[in-house]
């Protein structure tokens, strides 16, 4: 009865906006989706969609920004931004413990944006762009510069709506060493119209959100088509947070979570300026597995990342979700442990191998588990300039044969201006492991170079492995349609594929590091050997030796000048 | 060098070394004898100190409580070791994987260049299983790893418990900062070898590393091992870890098994820190692992060995003290921010608690090492001066160097040769050997490589007769100076590397480069430089070893024990790339043969 009143009540809100023509000029829409994964850990993904129909482009001035953060949307106009994606994030996703999560980021902090082709001078407007964006975020991404900046020529498509292909207005940066905290996760807060006040946003507290195995959090700022054939455009705002909580950390070993145990609060109601606000729980293995209580009777199914999953939904603008007790804390409880978790098809992972301080080799392996179909894969790899790569010993290696990449982009590193920027699209058999390998030397860096702590190591961001992998499932092509806000992040063009992002670990490389805590005994050293060593060694080797008579006595001299004066030969 | 400059004194000075040059030698030779002997003397020594800052003064609580249930997994884990009759790779896999780690399990198979007696293997092909603790919102760049080896037999069933104990225990910790690896490795080094070729990446940057030797419920004390491959050292930190833990806890703690004792003044002690330290200089100077920990060490990876004693003594400590020792070190080297770098690297240990540090024990080296220097000089200055029977003195020197560049060259080629076969011909000739003689592989081998080295005795001493006909005076000076110069970069070089080799090597080649000339006594002479050669030197080392560690053996033992010493220097070569052997059959060895050569110079 009750889905027949929502249905209802989704038919007539459609109706009226039809009825009325009114365009849809502002939305907001929170929704909270939970995954309770096989390890027995849990997997909690925040969405806020803030969409506005306006345009910042043409010359507008736009002063009344009602819901859209108004910081943010003076950065898009002033910056003459196309789409902005930025992430932080605190840990490393276990796709094989996991499965693939609904927005893929790597650990420390990732920028990418496209620029207007409006914009002339792209590379100073990025510089600009990374420092108001540090300050908006309390980010270290004033630390973005040419040295760790690249232009992904195929690996980064713009998201949103157009046509650029011309990768020259396109920045892509990470900082792998940067860590996330509570001051970065303030300032994103404030960028919510309900702020952390009500709605999904109250479950947002720092001490149980940095308790945890994994945490992410991004904004994405994209130009969206508003409706089937795109007449209008609007901005799109994403935030998005991920956390994941450990079963034995977090849960004390025990298989049964609630909203209160992962967040310390419950929740008693929706943000008012929310047009939905929806909690989903991924109940695909119920009831085997796992009881959800309180129950719900509203379920919904959506294709995501391939895969037909069903949900139970929980919505939170109606009151009767809530209960008698005025506060909604689902519980989620574990029957068994058993059951294996279906195996993600792509999977990524990275190390260095050697030893020594003098070369070594960046490996990346690229798995493929589909049992049957081959599917390509582009690879993106940034690499500092200080591991000079051997590009002449790149290999690429599938079930022990040469897998010839069909696309190469390459660009070679310049000492300290630019990093390598290696792109290429392979082609995975079906069910192997791709090896990726390339030998580098690392170089000796000036000492004024070296970080204060030299011997932790140098960092090199994580390889992006962007990929259509083919779908079990028929997927929804429709960009327009209502859906789940988790199931519609990446644009899907066909039904038999979709589109995963998988990032490797960023690696942690040891250069030549000299001993900096005795600079003393250094200059001491130093010192002696140019004084001591060398004057005299110069001297050795430059003076010319002869035999001299010995000094002839003073009596001697004397009778000489007397026999000299007589004229008789001298002594 | 204002000295130098002026030719009267440089004069002066040189005409002093000439003539003073035996006395200087001799006293040279002691004073670095003595030198290294007052190393070990407890006043001359530093106590060790924590230099990381890290880990100084950190506040760490040990709270591990699971002891019996550790040794429970342990007997349990005997059971299966039993009942599978090797690695029981399903349980432990499964027992990991329970315990929330992410496990993953690695074949290997090696085949060894001849077959290894003292371990009974030739084919060898094992398991490593290893499950990562994965640190919290941590990005998989830093770890730290426990291993415990799966040994044959009874031995080690308790670390494997202890291990799987503290993986649990850890797993149920927030403050993890870096990766924890638990593995549990077949084959000892083979098996840690394979590990760090392959798979050490998963873990990211490895910072620190701890194999944990433990085969009874309690134990007496625990041991350090730090020696490495090729004699390397994991920073000294990592032993002042170590001991500040097991005073924290109250565990007796021993270096190279020996307690350390607080009468340095009295003559029993100060034997007792002297047996200390020649213990590690011998361990040191074998260039061979002395742990599962001394691969982990050519990968920058500051590791020891952690070794369980069950002695006979009162004071025993069951398996809670271990894990909760275990426990703090891992917490203490959770919170490094860098690598382990602050202490010393290079460093002899008459006790745990005292060092020597390479500034303090090089001297000694360079006492030795002068001496090559002054005979160098000595020789030179002969060499320079006319030879007595010319009046004139302007000897055309190219007429007088041409015919000794090939006699010098000669032998030098020839030593050189006889050093590559004894290099290469072991190996290659075993299958040849196995046929014509009953003998085992490893004795082939090991008996082709000793009949190699007594054939070059016989080899090149008088070649230079047939290329160049009668050796003159002055050609086995050449050589002489030559050989001296050669033998003074090469242990320059080695004690550089490995202090403890190139003073062992120092002490019985330097006396033979100072006295060698043709005209000694050729019989004595040849016995005393028999009685120095390095292989020789490897004999005495054998016998003394076992004199310092107490347990001393006959002739006959200390004869077997010295075979299987030489076919594991061999191994160690081909199977980890320790350098003992090469360097002696290709460099030492030859220029011990040029001595050798000066002796039967005609």
């Amino acid at each position: 009865a009750c889905s027949n009143i929502r249905g209802v009540f989704l038919v007539f809100f459609f109706l009226e906006r039809k009825l009325w023509n009114l365009p849809l000029l502002y939305d907001f829409q929170e929704e909270l989706v939970i995954r309770p994964l096989h390890s027995g850990d849990i997997y909690a993904s925040f969405q806020f969609r803030t969409v506005w129909e306006t345009d910042f482009t043409r010359g507008n001035k736009v002063s009344h920004y009602r819901l859209f953060p108004k910081s943010l949307g003076q950065v898009i106009s002033k910056f003459s931004v196309r789409e902005l994606h930025i992430s932080f994030t605190q840990g490393y996703w276990r796709t094989m413990q996991w499965g693939q999560p609904f927005q893929p980021a790597p650990p420390g902090a990732e920028l990418w944006v496209w620029f207007q082709d409006s914009v002339t001078d792209v590379d100073s407007t990025w510089k600009e762009l990374t420092n108001v964006l540090s300050g908006i975020f309390c980010a270290s991404l004033n630390f973005i510069d040419s040295t760790n900046t690249v232009q992904p020529s195929a690996s980064f498509k713009p998201l949103g709506i157009g046509n650029v292909t011309d990768h020259r207005f396109l920045r892509y940066a990470t900082l792998p060493r940067e860590i996330v905290c509570t001051e970065n996760l303030t300032p994103w807060k404030k960028l919510l119209p309900c702020g952390s006040k009500a709605g999904l946003a109250v479950l947002l507290k720092s001490e149980k959100l940095f308790h945890s195995s994994f945490h992410s959090q991004a904004v994405h700022i994209r130009p969206m088509c508003q409706d089937w054939e795109c007449k209008t455009t609007s901005w799109e705002l994403r935030q998005t947070l991920n956390v994941v909580f450990d079963l034995h950390t977090s849960a004390q070993g025990k298989r049964e979570w609630s909203l209160f145990k992962m967040f310390s609060r419950t929740l008693t109601e929706a943000c008012p300026l929310a047009s939905s606000s929806k909690i989903y729980i991924d109940i695909t293995d119920n009831p085997e597995q796992f009881e959800v209580s309180p129950a719900t009777p509203l379920l919904s199914q959506a294709s995501v990342l391939g895969d037909r999953r069903t949900f139970s939904v929980y919505d939170l603008t109606q009151q009767i979700t809530f209960g008698t007790v005025r506060s909604l804390n689902l519980l989620i409880r574990w029957k068994s442990s058993e059951g294996d978790m279906l195996r993600p098809l792509l999977h990524g992972e990275r190390y260095v191998a050697g030893y020594g301080l003098q070369t070594g080799e960046i490996h990346t392996l690229m798995y493929n588990y589909h049992p049957y179909r081959s599917f390509p894969v582009l690879l993106l790899d940034s690499v500092p300039w200080y591991l000079r790569l051997y590009i002449h010993t790149l290999t690429v290696t599938s079930k022990g044969k040469d897998n010839k990449p069909s696309y190469i982009h390459y660009q070679p590193s310049k000492d300290r201006v630019r990093p390598h920027l290696l792109e290429m699209l392979v082609q995975l058999p079906p069910n192997s492991v791709t090896e990726v390998t390339v030998q580098f030397e690392r170089a000796l860096l000036k000492w004024t170079e070296y970080t204060p702590d030299p011997n932790h190591g140098f960092y090199v961001g994580s390889s992006v492995i962007s990929s259509l992998v083919p779908s079990i499932v028929a997927m929804d092509t429709n960009s327009t349609r209502e859906r789940p806000l988790f199931s519609s992040f990446f644009p899907c063009k066909e039904e038999s594929s979709y589109f995963v992002r998988v990032y490797t670990e960023p690696l942690l490389v040891n250069l030549p590091t000299p001993d900096f805590s005795m600079p003393y005994n250094v200059i001491c050293l130093t010192c002696t050997v140019v004084a001591v060593g060398y004057g005299s060694l110069y001297n050795l080797l430059t003076r010319s030796f002869q035999i001299e008579e010995p000094n002839p006595g003073l009596a001697k001299r004397i009778a000489n000048v007397i026999r000299k004066m007589r004229g008789v030969p001298p002594l | 060098m204002g000295l130098l400059s002026d030719p009267n004194r440089r004069r002066a000075l040189i005409s002093l070394l000439t003539r003073l040059n035996a006395p200087i030698c001799v006293v040279c030779y002691m004073a670095g004898v003595v030198w290294f002997m007052g190393l070990a003397f407890e006043p001359f020594t530093l106590r060790t100190y924590m230099s990381e800052n890290a880990m100084g003064s950190t506040m760490v609580e040990e709270r591990f409580p699971s002891g019996e249930r550790a040794l429970a997994t342990g007997r349990e884990f005997a059971a299966h070791k039993k009942k599978v009759g090797g690695m029981p790779v399903d349980w432990l896999v499964k027992t990991m994987q329970a315990r929330g780690l992410e496990v993953f399990t690695q074949t290997f198979s090696r085949t060894l260049p001849f077959p290894d007696e003292n371990k009974e293997r030739y084919m060898v092909k094992g398991t490593n299983v290893y499950g990562i603790l994965r640190a919290p919102r941590a990005p998989r760049t830093e770890a730290l790893v426990l291993s415990a080896p799966c040994t044959q037999g009874d031995h080690n069933n308790q670390a494997v418990g202890l291990l799987l104990g503290l993986a649990q225990y850890f797993r149920n910790q927030i403050y993890w900062a870096k990766d924890i690896i638990f593995l549990i490795n077949e084959h000892d080094l083979i098996g840690m070898q394979a590990w760090l070729e392959v798979n050490m990446g998963r873990g990211g940057s490895i910072q620190a590393a701890l194999s944990l030797e433990l085969s009874s419920d309690v134990i007496t004390s625990m041991d350090l091992v730090l020696e490495g491959l090729n004699g390397q050292l994991p920073n000294l930190d990592l032993a002042n870890l170590f001991y500040a833990f097991c005073q924290k806890i109250g565990v007796l703690c021993t270096i190279q098994g020996k307690l350390q004792r607080n009468d340095w003044d009295s003559v029993s002690g100060y034997s007792h820190s002297v047996q200390t330290m020649m213990l590690m200089v011998m361990k040191q100077a074998s260039g061979r692992p002395w742990g599962d920990h001394g691969l982990f060490l050519r990968y920058h990876i500051e590791a020891a060995t952690i070794k369980g004693i069950n002695s006979f003594r009162q004071y025993k400590t069951d398996t809670n003290t271990i894990g909760r020792l275990l426990e703090g070190m891992y917490r203490k080297l959770n919170n490094l921010l860098e690598r382990l770098h602050q202490s010393y690297f290079f460093y002899l240990m008459p006790s745990l608690s005292h060092f020597v540090s390479i500034g303090y024990y090089m001297p000694a080296f360079g006492l030795l090492a002068v001496i090559l220097l002054l005979r160098a000089l000595d020789l030179w200055v002969q060499l320079a001066s006319p030879p007595p029977g010319t009046e004139d003195g302007v000897v055309d020197t190219e007429q007088m160097w041409s015919p000794d560049v090939l006699s010098v060259l000669t032998p030098l080629v020839i030593s050189h040769l006889t050093g590559v076969a004894l290099y290469y011909l072991p190996i290659h000739f075993q299958k040849m050997a196995l046929e014509h003689f009953p003998v085992s592989d490893t004795e082939a081998v090991v008996l082709t490589a000793i009949a190699v080295y007594t054939a070059g005795l016989a080899l090149p001493h008088n070649t230079h007769r047939f290329v160049s006909g009668e050796g003159t005076e002055h050609g086995w000076r050449v050589l002489k100076l030559v050989a001296v110069l050669y033998l003074a970069v090469l242990l320059g070089c080695t004690a550089l590397i490995n202090f403890s080799l190139g003073f062992i090597l120092a002490l019985t080649l330097v006396p033979v480069a100072a006295f060698v000339t043709p005209h000694v006594p050729k019989v004595p002479s040849a016995f005393v430089l028999v009685i120095l050669s390095p292989a020789c030197t490897l004999l005495f080392s054998v016998f003394f070893f076992q004199e310092l560690q107490e347990v001393p053996i006959s002739f006959q033992d200390g004869w077997v024990l010295y075979l299987s010493v030489i076919s594991q220097g061999i191994l160690d070569h081909s199977l980890y790339g320790s350098l003992v052997y090469p360097l002696i059959a290709l460099l030492v060895y030859p220029c011990w043969l040029l001595f050798w050569n000066i002796l039967f110079w005609e």
